[in-house]
């Protein structure tokens, strides 16, 4: 049923530090790597090799630049998959019954033997999560590997999303943020996790902790090149190249 | 958004045709026999060939048969069953007319509100998305229904009344034109609130995640159709509806002036379909800064 429940038990999902991220798309890799041999049809890649390649990811990192109204302008990596909202719009609009969020940890996904490939749900999405694939034809979002997550055949360390377990500076936490002595949940209250685009009411699972306020750089003066014309042997070296 | 040609077909001959179907409920024109035959034939050439163009946008339209199943909360859904009753209910009362000369009102009334409302939840489908601010208004289903009661009116009883509508139509339009290109800015998204980076200082986009054409950005930011905006709205007004109703007012209701006004009309209402996709931005492509 497309209908969303009205409460979950859980509500399993993600906190992404943009203050530790570095931007090294490991995430992105091994999100691809394991969604495409897991969890329902493959993420493929069209004209892989060739000039316009296109392929289908869950996880993308986008990098910006934010620049305060005094001080130095920073660069923020971002990344964003589905933030598996309460409110999920992807969800009620689904006419085939392929959407659906679970009761039990709240994760949304795909059924995929459903999935007619409308792609209404991309639409309704305000986040880009969603994407249609183009060879199988159906959608694929993240499922916040839910076939890792619960599964007792991986040591108990692997029992995490693959963004999570890959990142190499501690930016993505996965938890349950229906538990407000969860990890997670204690991580957003210290940091002020926010919502993306509140405005769009979706009222999203996962979080975003914004970077933390630089403290004004070292109290040094900006480095100035130290000298414009070479002197001593280099100024003899250039003289003489110039000659030859 | 991404103009798709099988959706703007569908959306303009289904509108169409269900807009015919459901003069043709109410007994407008009041024929049977041959010439009910060809009314109908159109209603439904129209309203079916339109719904046939919308399944070849389906990537995986093997499952399109599920798509009945979850009508309390997927308009898409409400869509497909409403138009399958539609087309079901004014199947018998077309019989009637056509092979035995009877009209059977109340079967007819019945398909001409099944008809309006899979106008309506076609409609429903856009407006429902806050993603799009364009889309996200009364007025959307308003146009729809707008433009298929006046198509319908123009082939099943050309004259004033849909001069009149026609022109009327144009004001709606030209209203809503001006509304959309304001909707976007008041629904509130801006680059900072999509990567909540706003509260420090203007946020632009350092480099895209990616550096390739992608689903999201074919599909969803979509930037072609903005250049030649100004110029198709004036095609839309001016085809799709002033010439159409300078016929119907003035030029009187002979086949060959009705065929001239409903050619013409189509061809500017693909223009202004177009346009309804083409010139809609989705919140998605904020993170893109598009």
């Amino acid at each position: 049923m497309t209908t969303l429940p009205t409460s979950t038990d859980k509500k399993l999902g993600l906190v992404i530090d943009l203050d530790t991220c570095v931007g090294c798309q490991a995430c992105v890799v091994n999100c691809k790597e394991w969604n495409t041999s897991n969890y329902g049809a493959p993420l493929s890649d069209t004209d892989a090799y060739g000039a316009n390649p296109s392929g289908t990811f869950l996880n993308r990192v986008h990098s910006y630049e934010v620049t305060p109204d005094e001080g130095a302008a920073q660069l923020v990596h971002f990344p964003k998959s589905c933030l598996h909202c309460e409110d999920a719009p992807c969800v009620t609009v689904c006419p085939t019954g392929a959407s659906y969020k679970r009761e039990e940890d709240g994760i949304v996904l795909v059924n995929e033997t459903d999935c007619m490939g409308c792609g209404l749900c991309a639409w309704a999405c305000p986040y880009g999560a969603r994407e249609l694939d183009a060879l199988a034809g159906v959608m694929k979002k993240c499922t916040l590997c839910v076939d890792r997550i619960y599964n007792e055949n991986l040591p108990e360390e692997d029992r995490v999303p693959a963004c999570v377990r890959t990142c190499p500076s501690g930016a993505r936490h996965f938890g349950d943020l229906n538990d407000p002595q969860s990890a997670v949940s204690q991580l957003v209250a210290e940091r002020g996790g926010i919502d993306l685009m509140a405005e769009q009411g979706t009222k999203p699972t996962n979080k975003y902790l914004p970077p933390r306020i630089k403290d004004g750089g070292c109290g040094l003066p900006d480095l100035k090149p130290v000298a414009t014309e070479p002197t001593g042997f280099m100024a003899w070296l250039d003289n003489a190249l110039e000659k030859l | 958004m991404h103009p798709a040609p099988s959706v703007i077909l569908f959306s303009v001959c289904s509108g169409l045709g269900f807009g015919l179907l459901a003069m043709l409920g109410l007994g407008l024109p009041n024929v049977t026999g041959w010439s009910a035959f060809g009314y109908f034939f159109l209603g439904y050439g129209f309203a079916v060939g339109g719904l046939l163009a919308s399944v070849t946008h389906l990537a995986n339209p093997k499952n399109a048969i599920k798509s009945f199943s979850q009508w309390r909360s997927s308009w898409l859904s409400r869509e497909g069953i409403c138009a399958v009753a539609a087309l079901l209910i004014i199947a018998p009362y077309a019989i009637g007319r056509i092979f035995f000369g009877v009209s059977m009102p109340l079967l007819g009334v019945l398909g001409s509100v099944l008809a309006l409302a899979t106008v309506f939840t076609t409609s429903m489908i856009y407006t429902q998305l806050k993603t799009v601010p364009r889309w996200n208004s009364n007025l959307t289903p308003v146009l729809f229904l707008g433009y298929a009661v006046t198509g319908g009116l123009l082939l099943a009883a050309p004259g004033f009344v849909p001069g009149i509508l026609l022109l009327g139509m144009g004001l709606l339009q030209w209203f809503a034109w001006q509304q959309g290109d304001a909707a976007f800015e008041e629904a509130g998204s801006d680059i900072g609130t999509a990567t909540g980076l706003g509260n420090i200082g203007s946020v632009k986009q350092f480099e895209p995640p990616h550096h390739g054409e992608n689903y999201l950005l074919k599909e969803m930011a979509y930037q072609i159709g903005r250049k030649h905006a100004q110029k198709l709205r004036m095609i839309g007004l001016i085809l799709g509806l002033a010439l159409p109703a300078l016929l119907m007012i003035l030029a009187g209701t002979s086949a060959v002036v009705t065929l001239l006004a409903v050619a013409s009309y189509l061809v500017g209402l693909f223009a202004i379909r177009w346009l309804f996709f083409a010139e809609a931005r989705h919140v998605m492509g904020l993170y893109y800064d598009k």
